[in-house]
């Protein structure tokens, strides 16, 4: 019973990172970057809904839905300021910028909020479900996180693959130049990856902190690098695979931590990366790609 | 005049030794007339030391053109080594001996993790292997984290758990103590030793640069695939710049910990490999010199502008966004190519009335 409460638990913070994740793997998949400042939009996610819910005393749902917007707007005027201009630069200078953003994003909350953390007040309102006559409590943020993901998870699917814009995402992806001459925005539609992937990282953001409920200017960085990591192993590009990825290495960590030890936990998570990078590079789910001169 | 006659590379790397000599000299002065506050005083070795991390990373980013996000992890490995050398055998044998000796160790543990790493790593490229640096480097702060090193009658315990599964007799001492870290280094790094060790880095990176293996490893950078097909052993040139760059910052690290009386794992975490990243960008990537001047004058800026160090990452952040956007986007690439043309053009009409210029 012990066992499957930290199977629970895994899962839980597995569905954070699957969403997570799946802004990453959208915004690789098409702009074929590495957006690390994609984690620290959780953060701020975050601390908006703080500042709704607990500042101004507004309503829950006010909370969420301007983190939601606040994010999308901020995902995509970071793409046009920082990243539209290198589009055609080496990566090394992309990713630099990358990180230069992150960092930008983490002191201005610290500056604006300071290092104190800040206790989240949860937004789930359900009860604990209790199973086994109270052997196993599952509780409610967990339940939540795991149905929202996995609707995200479905919506986003059908989204790319039944309607006309998603069609021109994986357009986008697949080739630019090609895309670009059969009528498509290339711009816009990079865009809307990127603002989708930011409103994706706020409900990250809100369920990230009603289940770990202190909020501090670096709550974002972590869980990013390890959505990261999560979308490699699941394949990158892939929307299941990132779902899936991110599950199981929220199952590896939680059962590690449980385990093993709490200071190796995220060394062998990093591991999980090392190994399947040298092992299956495409990730789970990834489409192999040869390289041509 | 024969200065002139000199080989170009050779003449370049004599102005960067003149350049830390003369910051030497300088800094000695002031020292000796009592001008150096205490607080800038203390932080001259660890000066030196991000001055040869900054040339270490260089190495890797500048000239073999992988963006590595660890390097911090090196260092403590060279960190740690150096310090635990030095508690085990300070009793023993002489002070300068010691340093030495741990000043080796360091080195030669980080190179030799340098190539442990360097194996899987190399395999991959950009955003991956930049990924993959970060996730070695946090692996080693969380190793160390939970490291537990001591002695006894009976020789070496190390455990992964806690102090006391170390089972050590009444004669034993714990030398690593997980995250506490490590305690009772002499203190022996002075700025003159640091000095020292930068001129030696230089001399290496500089000598490495300049040879058939430098060139190989830059054209690895400017078109792999080129490389590989005149027939450049692409795996072993990156690991050779990627072992030097891990020994170096290993031995930073090892001088670093020489400074100080307590080291623990978390002074190495991610922030330090993007502060040494800052220093190199700052300075120019692949520009040797410039990392030196930048490391430098960014450790010192924020010691003199005190109210400045709340502003400090914030501002570097900006100087990282900035300074990849001015020189790397081709529309501002454009604009300044269009005003240097209108300032060049301007010039001469500006001369004219002077009559200089007719």
């Amino acid at each position: 019973m012990q066992f499957l409460s930290y199977l629970v638990n895994g899962i839980s913070l597995g569905s954070i990172y699957a969403v997570i994740a799946l802004g990453y793997t959208m915004v690789y998949g098409i702009a074929r970057m590495l957006n690390f400042a994609h984690g620290d939009v959780i953060m701020v996610g975050g601390y908006i809904a703080y500042t709704v819910m607990t500042t101004m005393g507004m309503p829950t749902l006010a909370g969420i839905c301007t983190a939601v917007l606040v994010c999308t707007l901020l995902g995509v005027a970071i793409e046009r300021v920082a990243y539209k201009p290198l589009r055609e630069a080496p990566s090394l200078a992309v990713l630099i910028t990358a990180i230069g953003m992150s960092y930008l994003l983490q002191n201005l909350a610290l500056l604006i909020f300071g290092s104190a953390p800040k206790s989240f007040s949860s937004v789930v309102a359900l009860q604990p479900l209790r199973l086994f006559g109270g052997a196993l409590i599952i509780t409610g943020e967990a339940l939540t996180t795991i149905l929202v993901s996995a609707l995200i998870m479905v919506c986003l699917t059908l989204f790319v693959n039944k309607t006309k814009v998603g069609h021109a995402m994986q357009a986008v992806s697949e080739d630019k130049g090609a895309a670009q001459l059969m009528g498509i925005n290339v711009n816009a539609t990079i865009s809307l990856t990127f603002a989708i992937g930011s409103a994706l990282a706020a409900v990250a953001g809100v369920l990230l902190c009603s289940a770990y409920p202190s909020l501090t200017p670096t709550t974002g960085a972590m869980p990013g690098i390890k959505a990261f990591v999560a979308a490699v192993f699941g394949g990158i590009g892939s929307i299941p695979g990132a779902m899936l990825g991110g599950v199981l290495l929220g199952v590896i960590q939680s059962l590690s931590t449980a385990y093993i030890s709490s200071q190796m936990a995220d060394a062998i998570v990093f591991g999980v990366l090392i190994v399947v990078l040298l092992v299956r590079p495409t990730g789970i789910l990834g489409k192999q790609t040869r390289e041509k001169v | 005049m024969k200065i002139k006659s000199l080989n170009p590379n050779f003449r370049r790397s004599l102005v960067t030794y003149g350049i830390v000599a003369a910051a030497f000299i300088f800094i000695q002065i002031l020292s000796g007339a009592g001008l150096l506050t205490s607080s800038l005083s203390g932080q001259l070795v660890p000066i030196c030391a991000y001055v040869i991390m900054a040339i270490s990373l260089n190495l890797t980013v500048g000239i073999l053109g992988e963006l590595s996000l660890g390097h911090a992890g090196f260092m403590s490995v060279g960190a740690f080594m150096g310090a635990f050398v030095s508690v085990c055998i300070k009793d023993a044998l002489p002070g300068w001996l010691t340093l030495a000796l741990a000043l080796l160790a360091g080195t030669a543990a980080a190179a030799v993790v340098g190539v442990l790493i360097g194996i899987p790593v190399l395999r991959l490229q950009g955003d991956y292997l930049a990924i993959v640096t970060l996730a070695f480097g946090e692996i080693i702060k969380n190793l160390l984290n939970s490291f537990y090193i001591g002695r006894d009658a009976a020789g070496f315990h190390i455990s992964f758990q806690d102090a006391p599964s170390l089972n050590l007799d009444e004669t034993g001492e714990i030398i690593i103590n997980g995250a506490q870290g490590i305690t009772g280094m002499p203190r022996s790094a002075s700025f003159t030793l640091g000095v020292v060790l930068i001129l030696i880095t230089l001399f290496v990176v500089q000598n490495l640069v300049d040879s058939r293996t430098g060139r190989a490893v830059m054209s690895i950078r400017d078109n792999r695939i080129a490389a590989e097909s005149v027939g450049i052993n692409i795996t072993k040139y990156k690991m050779i710049a990627f072992t030097v760059s891990a020994a170096l910052a290993g031995l930073a690290g090892s001088m670093y910990a020489h400074n100080f009386s307590t080291l623990v794992a978390r002074k190495f975490d991610y922030n330090t490999s993007i502060l040494v990243l800052v220093f190199i960008v700052v300075g120019g990537l692949g520009n040797i010199r410039g990392s030196v001047i930048a490391a430098a004058a960014l450790t010192v800026l924020p010691e003199l502008l005190r109210g400045f160090s709340d502003y400090r990452m914030l501002v570097y952040a900006v100087v990282l966004i900035v300074m990849m956007l001015f020189n790397q986007s081709p529309q501002i690439a454009a604009w300044r190519r269009k005003w240097a043309a209108k300032l060049k053009s301007r010039k001469p009409d500006g001369k004219k009335p002077d009559g200089k210029e007719a």
